[in-house]
């Protein structure tokens, strides 16, 4: 669990070291769609439910397409960079093309339920476990 | 043409001239700089960092960038699975041409900056016309 410490640097380093922690795990095994596939994501757990982080910087809201279908989701979209002619370039480090990635994870989520939020080109997608996935206390009668 | 198939850019660390306290990494956002006649634009990508939270500095012909990021929103989040880190962005590069230091303005939009560095008056490029 990440938590957030007084002292800002050590907050931040203390987040850097919990997703070094988890990186490439093995939680969404071989059904994402080929790792170092574009965007690169994040998925955390908050309580029962899911959240994943996706950086989409330079995409614009309206060229990003979300489909939830089971336990899939389907992020899609075009990146452009794109400079007025008669300019001279001197660095060129942004690179543009379209992606196409499926998640799928290894839950049952409730895909009517999924939120996307958009800002700063970062992607949120928070994502609601299925009520009959979540775990029941029984009762010893 | 057909649209390229977008590959993941490696986020690569700055290396700092000096150590911080604290081993937090600091992350070079990818730049695209150009330049016209006018004015040298450089674009940044800092995904996460708000308008409010970039310092543009130009000090000795040196323009620094620096972007910070809100971490409080992972607060309470437990990773289960991870391709990339986050923190904050840094970048200097040196101006080759003398900029008018009150004119700069910047911009911020989707994770994306965009600074317009105008030339100062006697750098910017004159035709001469041959009597």
């Amino acid at each position: 669990m990440i938590t957030t410490l007084t002292d800002p640097f050590d907050a931040l380093f203390s987040i850097q070291r919990a997703l070094d922690a988890r990186l490439a795990s093995d939680w969404l095994r071989d059904a994402t769609a080929g790792m170092g596939s574009f965007p690169p994501v994040n998925v955390f757990q908050q309580g029962h439910d899911f959240v994943a982080i996706i950086e989409l910087p330079g995409v614009e809201k309206s060229d990003l397409d979300i489909q939830a279908k089971e336990s899939t989701i389907r992020i899609s979209g075009n990146k452009k960079v794109a400079y007025d002619e008669g300019i001279s370039l001197h660095r060129r480090e942004r690179i543009a093309g379209s992606f196409d990635r499926t998640i799928s994870v290894p839950v049952q989520i409730d895909p009517d339920r999924i939120k996307a939020e958009y800002r700063d080109g970062v992607l949120a997608l928070f994502i609601p476990r299925a009520e009959s996935d979540k775990p029941r206390t029984i009762t010893i009668s | 043409m057909a649209p390229q198939e977008l590959q993941v850019q490696r986020k690569r660390e700055l290396a700092k001239k000096e150590e911080t306290t604290v081993p937090a990494r600091i992350y070079l956002p990818s730049t695209d700089i150009f330049e016209t006649e006018e004015a040298l634009t450089v674009v940044m990508e800092m995904p996460g960092v708000d308008k409010g939270n970039v310092d543009v500095n130009v000090e000795d012909n040196v323009l620094r960038i620096d972007g910070r990021i809100d971490f409080s929103k992972y607060e309470g989040l437990q990773p289960v699975y991870t391709e990339y880190n986050i923190g904050h962005y840094r970048r200097s590069f040196n101006l080759p041409s003398r900029i008018d230091r009150s004119k700069i303005s910047a911009e911020m939009k989707d994770g994306v900056l965009h600074v317009v560095l105008p030339k100062a008056e006697e750098a910017k490029p004159r035709r001469i016309s041959v009597g």
